[in-house]
C-alpha cells in the first residue's frame, strides 16, 4: 500500500503542499483583517462620538448663593409660570441675580455669568416660592467665554479666572438636562437638541403617513394583481431605480415641486416629510414584496376556495400574514430617512429655528440637519454638542433597529 | 380653514355615510325576514362611505390650494388695498402682516400700512371658509345620497367596493411613476433653462468651475461654468480612492464571512457590519472632518508633504469606502450564495484547498454578479453628499493628488442651492443641471448592473 502512494509525497510535494497550506493561512488571515478592520472603524467612530459627546451632555456651571432675605421680592399666590416669572423680572431679579454672582465669585467672575442665568432662578422661584424666605445656591450656566476658558482654550486672560474658580468649586462642568429641552441658539452653552428632535418627530409622522400606505398598496398591487404587460414594467423598473437614485436628487425634486406649489412653506416638516416619502416609498415597496412572496400561495388557494374574492384574499388573508415583514422593512426604510440630510438640506431646513415646531407648516429644523449646522460652528463647545447630538441620533436609529429586528424574530414565520 | 380641517370633516361624513347605510343595509335585511343581501352590510356601508369621502377630500385638497389665491385676490379688490405699493417685497410683507393677525398668528400689525387691510381680511377669509364648508356639505350631501338610493337587497355592492379599491392599489402603483416623471420633468425643465444661458458644451468640457452668485443674471461668463473638475473630483472621491477601499474590504469581508467564519462569530460579525451601513452619512462626514482628515493632514506632513491641507480627497474618500464597504460585501455575499454548491464540491473533491476553491471557481463563477454589485455601489458613492460636503472641499481642482481638496457634483449642487443667489440665476440653475447629469449617470449604471444580475441569475437557474 505505502509503495503505491509514495511516489507522490516527493519532497518537492511536501513544499508545494505546504506553501499551498500558507496561502491559506494567509488568504483566511486577509479575510479575517477585513472584517476585522471594518469592527475596528466601527469601534473607533462610535469611541469618538462618546468621548467627544459625554462632555456636551455637560455644561460649565457657577454656583451661586443668592441671599432673598435682604431683598423685597414676592411672588403672589396662584400665579402662572410665565406670569410669576415676568413679576419677578419687574421686582428686579436680573440686579438681584448679578449682584450675588458678584458677591460669591469676585467682580470678574460675576460679569462671566450668562446672560440668561436669572431665568433659571426666576424659573425655580416661581415653581417654589418658598426659596423667598432664605438663601438658596443656584447652578447657573458661565458665559461661552468663561466656559472655553474652563476647557482650557478660548481667550487667554479668562483661564487664571477659570481655575481660581475651579478650585474654589464654583466652576463645575455639571450634567445638563435642559440639552434635551431647549432648541438651537448662538451660544453653545445654552443649545439644545429639542427643537430639532421635535422637527424630526413630525417629519417622520407626515413620512410614514406617506409612503407606508402607499407603499403597502402598490406592493399588493405589483405582487399580488398586476397583469404581465408592458405598464408593469414601467411601474416595476421606476420603483427599482427610485431605490437607487441618489437621496439630494429627491431634495431638488422636492425643491422644484413643492416648494413651486407650497412657496411660502420652506423648512416645514411637511415639505421635509413629503420629500423623504418619496425616497422612502420604493424601499417599502420592496421589503413588501418580498414579504408578500413569501405568504405561501397555499394560503391564497384555500382562502380562494372558500369562496372568497380576490380582493378579500389579499386583504383578509395575505396582508394580515406578511405585515411583520412589512413593518421590519418600513422601519428600516424610516431609520434611513431619519438620517438624511442631503435632501432636506435643498428644501431650505438648514435656517436657523431657535423655537421648536408648533406644527407641520412652522419652520423647523431636523436631528441630522442640526449635527450638520453645528458641526460647521468654530467654536469649542459646539464640538462636545455636536457630537451629543449624534449620540441621540444613533440612540434612535439604535430603537428602530432593534424593534425592527425584534418584530422579524417574533413574528415572522418560516414555511 | 385649514386642509386638516377639511380632511377631518371628509372622514367624520363619510363615517356618517357608514353608519347610515349599513342601517339601511341590516332594515332591509330584517325587512326580507333575515334573508341575506347580495352583498354583506358592511360592504353597503364602505361603498357610501367611499362615495362621501373621495369626492369631498378631492375638493378639499383643490379648494385649499385656491383658497388663499381667491382670499387675495378679493382682498386686493378691496377699497383699502388702492394705496399698497405696486410690486416687490414690501407689498408682500404688508399683505403677509395683515393675514397673519386676520388669521390670529399676530397679535398685532407692525407695519401701519397693513392696518386697514386686517379688516378685509378676515371678512375675505370669513366669507371663503363658509363658501369652502358650504360646497363641501353640498358635495357630501349629493354624493352620499346618490349612493345611498342605489342601495337595494340585490345591489351588488361588494363588486364597486372592489372597484374602488383595485384603483386605489393602481392609484398607489402609479406614483412610482409619477417621481420618476417630476424627477426628470423638473431637472429637464430647470437645466434646458440653465443652459439657454450657459452652452452645454461649455459645461460639460470647461476646465474652470466658479460661477458668482452675485454677477448679473442677464449675461453670464460660460467660461465660469466648466464642470469638468467636479466631475474628476467626484470620479476620484467616489469611483478611485473610496473602491480601493471598499471593493477589496468587501469582498474580502464577504469571503470570509460566507466560507471561513464559523456560526457563532458570523453572528457577531454580520450585524457590525449592517451597523456600518445604517449609519447616518452626517455622522460619517463628521467623523471624517473631525478625526480622518486631521490624521491625513498630519500623516501627510510626517512623511515630509509641507502643504497638505486639512480638507483632502483622501479623507473624504476614505471614509466613503469605508461607508460601501457593507454594501460590496453584501452584494458580492448574494452573488457568491447564486453560484452553485456542485461547482464548489467538484472544486474540492480535486482537492483544492478552499481559498484556491474561491479564487478559481467561485469568484470568477460570481464575477457578473459582482462587477453588478461594484457599479451599484459606485452609484451610491457619486451620489452621496454629506461626506463630500463636510470633508472634501470647496476648492475645484483638476488634480490628481489625493492629499488635495477637491470638489464634488453633489457638493457644488448644495453650495449653489443654499447660497444667496435667486432662482433665475444661472449659478442656482447650475445645480439642476448637475443634477441631471448625476441623475443620468446613476440610472445608466443601475440599470446596466441590474441587467447584468438579471442574466447572470439565468445563468444557474
Amino acid at each position: 500500500m505505502s509503495e503505491t502512494l509514495a511516489p507522490t509525497r516527493t519532497p518537492a510535494f511536501e513544499k508545494r503542499l505546504r506553501k499551498r497550506y500558507a496561502a491559506e493561512r494567509r488568504f483566511r488571515l486577509a479575510g479575517l483583517g477585513a472584517v476585522l478592520f471594518s469592527v475596528a472603524v466601527l469601534v473607533l467612530l462610535l469611541g469618538t462620538m462618546t468621548i467627544n459627546g459625554a462632555g456636551g451632555f455637560q455644561r460649565a456651571t457657577l454656583k451661586v448663593p443668592v441671599d432673598f432675605t435682604t431683598v423685597a421680592l414676592t411672588v403672589p399666590d396662584g400665579l402662572a409660570r410665565a406670569a410669576a416669572m415676568r413679576t419677578l423680572e419687574g421686582q428686579g431679579l436680573p440686579d438681584v441675580v448679578r449682584f450675588a454672582a458678584d458677591q460669591a465669585l469676585g467682580e470678574d467672575g460675576g460679569a462671566q455669568l450668562g446672560a440668561d442665568g436669572w431665568r433659571l432662578v426666576a424659573e425655580q422661584v416661581a415653581e417654589n416660592p418658598t426659596l423667598l424666605r432664605g438663601t438658596h445656591e443656584f447652578a447657573l450656566p458661565a458665559n461661552e467665554d468663561l466656559a472655553s476658558a474652563f476647557a482650557g482654550d478660548g481667550k487667554v486672560d479668562l483661564q487664571p479666572l477659570a481655575r481660581r474658580l475651579a478650585a474654589e468649586g464654583k466652576l463645575t462642568n455639571d450634567f445638563d438636562p435642559g440639552f434635551l429641552t431647549r432648541s438651537d441658539a448662538t451660544d453653545p452653552q445654552q443649545v439644545g437638541i429639542w427643537g430639532a428632535l421635535k422637527g424630526s418627530m413630525l417629519t417622520m409622522l407626515i413620512t410614514l403617513a406617506l409612503a407606508f400606505p402607499i407603499g403597502v398598496l402598490a406592493a399588493l398591487y405589483l405582487e399580488e394583481y398586476a397583469p404581465k404587460n408592458r405598464w408593469t414594467d414601467v411601474i416595476e423598473v421606476s420603483i427599482n431605480n427610485l431605490a437607487a437614485v441618489p437621496s439630494i436628487i429627491f431634495g431638488l425634486l422636492g425643491l422644484a415641486v413643492f416648494l413651486w406649489m407650497f412657496p411660502n412653506m420652506r423648512s416645514a416638516p411637511l415639505i421635509g416629510g413629503m420629500t423623504l416619502a418619496l425616497m422612502t416609498m420604493p424601499v417599502i415597496v420592496i421589503a413588501g414584496r418580498n414579504a408578500i412572496k413569501a405568504v405561501p400561495p397555499s394560503i391564497r388557494d384555500g382562502a380562494m376556495a372558500l369562496g372568497a374574492s380576490p380582493i378579500q384574499v389579499v386583504f383578509h388573508h395575505v396582508l394580515p400574514l406578511a405585515l411583520p415583514g412589512i413593518l421590519t422593512g418600513t422601519i428600516i426604510g424610516m431609520a434611513r430617512a431619519l438620517g438624511e440630510t442631503a435632501p432636506l438640506l435643498m428644501i431650505g431646513m438648514r435656517a436657523f429655528v431657535a423655537t421648536p415646531p408648533d406644527g407641520l407648516t412652522d419652520p423647523a429644523t431636523v436631528l441630522p440637519v442640526q449635527i450638520f449646522l453645528w458641526s460647521d460652528e468654530i467654536d469649542r463647545g459646539f464640538v462636545e454638542r455636536t457630537s451629543a447630538a449624534i449620540i441621540v441620533l444613533l440612540l434612535f436609529l439604535l430603537v428602530m433597529n432593534g424593534l425592527a429586528i425584534y418584530l422579524r424574530n417574533r413574528f415572522e414565520k418560516k414555511w | 380653514m385649514s386642509p386638516a380641517f377639511l380632511l377631518l370633516l371628509a372622514l367624520g361624513l363619510g363615517l356618517a355615510g357608514w353608519l347610515a347605510a349599513r342601517a339601511r343595509a341590516w332594515s332591509f335585511r330584517r325587512a326580507a325576514g333575515g334573508q341575506r343581501l347580495a352583498a354583506l352590510p358592511a360592504y353597503h356601508a364602505w361603498y357610501v362611505a367611499l362615495w362621501v369621502v373621495v369626492p369631498v377630500t378631492l375638493f378639499a385638497l383643490i379648494w385649499s390650494a385656491i383658497a388663499p389665491q381667491l382670499v387675495l385676490q378679493s382682498v386686493l379688490a378691496s377699497p383699502a388695498a388702492a394705496d399698497l405699493p405696486a410690486f416687490g417685497m414690501q407689498r408682500d410683507t404688508i399683505l403677509g402682516e395683515a393675514r397673519n393677525v386676520a388669521t390670529g398668528a399676530a397679535a398685532a400689525v407692525f407695519n401701519p400700512a397693513a392696518r386697514g387691510l386686517v379688516e378685509p381680511f378676515r371678512e375675505a377669509i370669513g366669507r371663503f371658509d363658509l363658501i369652502g364648508l358650504a360646497v363641501t356639505l353640498l358635495i357630501a350631501f349629493l354624493a352620499g345620497a346618490w349612493s345611498f338610493l342605489r342601495i337595494k337587497p340585490e345591489f351588488a355592492a361588494r363588486t364597486r367596493v372592489e372597484r374602488g379599491v383595485m384603483a386605489l392599489l393602481l392609484l398607489a402603483s402609479l406614483v412610482a411613476i409619477l417621481t420618476t416623471l417630476g424627477i426628470f420633468a423638473s431637472l429637464v425643465f430647470e437645466t434646458v433653462r440653465f443652459f439657454g444661458m450657459v452652452g452645454p458644451l461649455d459645461f460639460l468640457f470647461g476646465t474652470h468651475w466658479g460661477p458668482d452668485p452675485m454677477s448679473s443674471a442677464a449675461n453670464p461668463d460660460p467660461s465660469r461654468y466648466g464642470a469638468l473638475p467636479l466631475f474628476w473630483g467626484t470620479i476620484y472621491i467616489g469611483a478611485v480612492i473610496a473602491m480601493l477601499v471598499a471593493i477589496p474590504l468587501g469582498l474580502m469581508s464577504a469571503i470570509y464571512l460566507t466560507q471561513y467564519a464559523d456560526p457563532r462569530a458570523r453572528k457577531v460579525l454580520k450585524p457590525a457590519l449592517e451597523i456600518l451601513a445604517g449609519v447616518p452619512t452626517v455622522v460619517y462626514g463628521y467623523f471624517a472632518a473631525l478625526t480622518v482628515a486631521p490624521f491625513v493632514r498630519d500623516l501627510a506632513q510626517a512623511v515630509g508633504i509641507a502643504n497638505a491641507s486639512s480638507e483632502s480627497a483622501l479623507a473624504a474618500g476614505l471614509v466613503m469606502g469605508v461607508m460601501i464597504i457593507p454594501f460590496v460585501s453584501s452584494m458580492a455575499d448574494d452573488s457568491i450564495a447564486a453560484v452553485p454548491q456542485a461547482m464548489r464540491d467538484g472544486s474540492l473533491a480535486m482537492g483544492a484547498t478552499t481559498n484556491e476553491t474561491i479564487r478559481r471557481v467561485l469568484v470568477p463563477a460570481a464575477l457578473p454578479g459582482i462587477v453588478a454589485g461594484v457599479m451599484l455601489a459606485v452609484s451610491r458613492a457619486i451620489g452621496e453628499t454629506m461626506i463630500v460636503v463636510m470633508a472634501a472641499g470647496a476648492a475645484a481642482n483638476l488634480s490628481a493628488n489625493p492629499l488635495e481638496a477637491m470638489t464634488t457634483v453633489t457638493f457644488q449642487i448644495v453650495a449653489m442651492l443654499t447660497g444667496e443667489g435667486s432662482f433665475d440665476h444661472p449659478s442656482t440653475l447650475s445645480a439642476f443641471a448637475l443634477g441631471f447629469v448625476l441623475f443620468l449617470v446613476t440610472l445608466a449604471l443601475n440599470f446596466i448592473a441590474l441587467r447584468v444580475v438579471k442574466r447572470f441569475r439565468e445563468a444557474y437557474e
